[in-house]
């Protein structure tokens, strides 16, 4: 939305810099608050936050397939094959 | 030796999980399969040596990732591809997070989920280099930390940063050519304006 972005301060690139990390649960805790707190404050970097935060759940949610109906039973007969 | 009814309690719950990987690195069902049936028996095997209370998913996927490592890799060997350093930080967000389609409803949270089909985010993963692929996926699908992938893979975790920081790269590299593809963002290499 911001097509006229105003000049990025040093805390601005720090966040950013940090957001795989920060969505990844990375960050220890007086990192994650320093760029939480941030982002509360910075309309500029809190956007590109939420878009990745949102990619994330894209790319979880997309990529889950169900296992065949028939593997389980057949890892299972594999299984009561081995040697008890 | 192990208990079969105790391994099946805790380990068959992590199947679908164990088999979408699968799918993801060998891109192929029948294959996908083998590889799960695989990771289990070997599993079952190394069961009784096997601390209850540990992580037993980290260690079904190690199992998983080493076992396709073993079996698969030599198969279908790509070539890694280098041309991602062009790639910068923001690159998805600077071309389409001032799409109309995006930005409408940015609080809505199906609007991205809505930009791109399951096919294609499931391709642009199968289509990263290997060995970011894999740690796209241990992190950013299956949630692992990096300390956990570090374990998985048996690579330092500094080497788990940067298949991560490149995987994730060549992940919206794809995502976005395929928006170009479907003429939802310009083919350009500056971000629209």
């Amino acid at each position: 939305m911001a097509t006229d972005p105003a000049p990025l301060k040093p805390q601005c690139d720090d966040a950013l810099h940090e957001i795989y990390h920060l969505l990844s649960g990375e960050l220890d805790d007086a990192k994650r608050e320093q760029i939480t707190v941030h982002l509360d404050e910075c309309a500029p970097c809190a956007e590109p936050y939420d878009f990745y935060a949102e990619l994330r759940k894209v790319v979880q949610q997309r990529c889950h397939d169900t296992a065949p109906p028939g593997l389980l039973s057949r890892i299972e007969d594999a299984l009561g094959h081995e040697p008890h | 030796m192990a208990d079969q009814a105790r391994f099946a309690e805790l380990a068959m719950e992590h199947m679908s999980s164990l088999y979408s990987a699968a799918l993801r690195m060998t891109r192929n069902p029948a294959d996908a399969e083998d590889l799960v049936q695989e990771t289990y028996l070997k599993a079952y095997r190394g069961f009784g040596g096997f601390t209850e209370g540990t992580n037993l998913k980290a260690w079904l996927y190690r199992i998983l990732t080493n076992s396709y490592i073993n079996t698969y890799r030599a198969k279908q060997r790509r070539p890694d591809e280098t041309d991602l350093d062009d790639v910068e930080d923001l690159f998805l967000y600077n071309r389409l997070g001032g799409l109309e389609a995006a930005r409408a409803s940015r609080s809505a949270e199906d609007e991205l989920m809505d930009l791109f089909s399951e096919d294609e985010v499931k391709r642009a993963v199968e289509e990263l280099p290997e060995n970011f692929r894999m740690a796209v996926l241990l992190a950013d699908v299956e949630g692992f930390s990096y300390k956990e992938i570090a374990e998985i893979l048996d690579i330092p975790i500094g080497t788990v940063m940067s298949r991560l920081h490149r995987g994730r790269k060549g992940l919206e590299k794809a995502l976005y050519e395929f928006a170009v593809k479907r003429r939802l963002a310009e083919p350009v290499s500056n971000p629209a304006t």
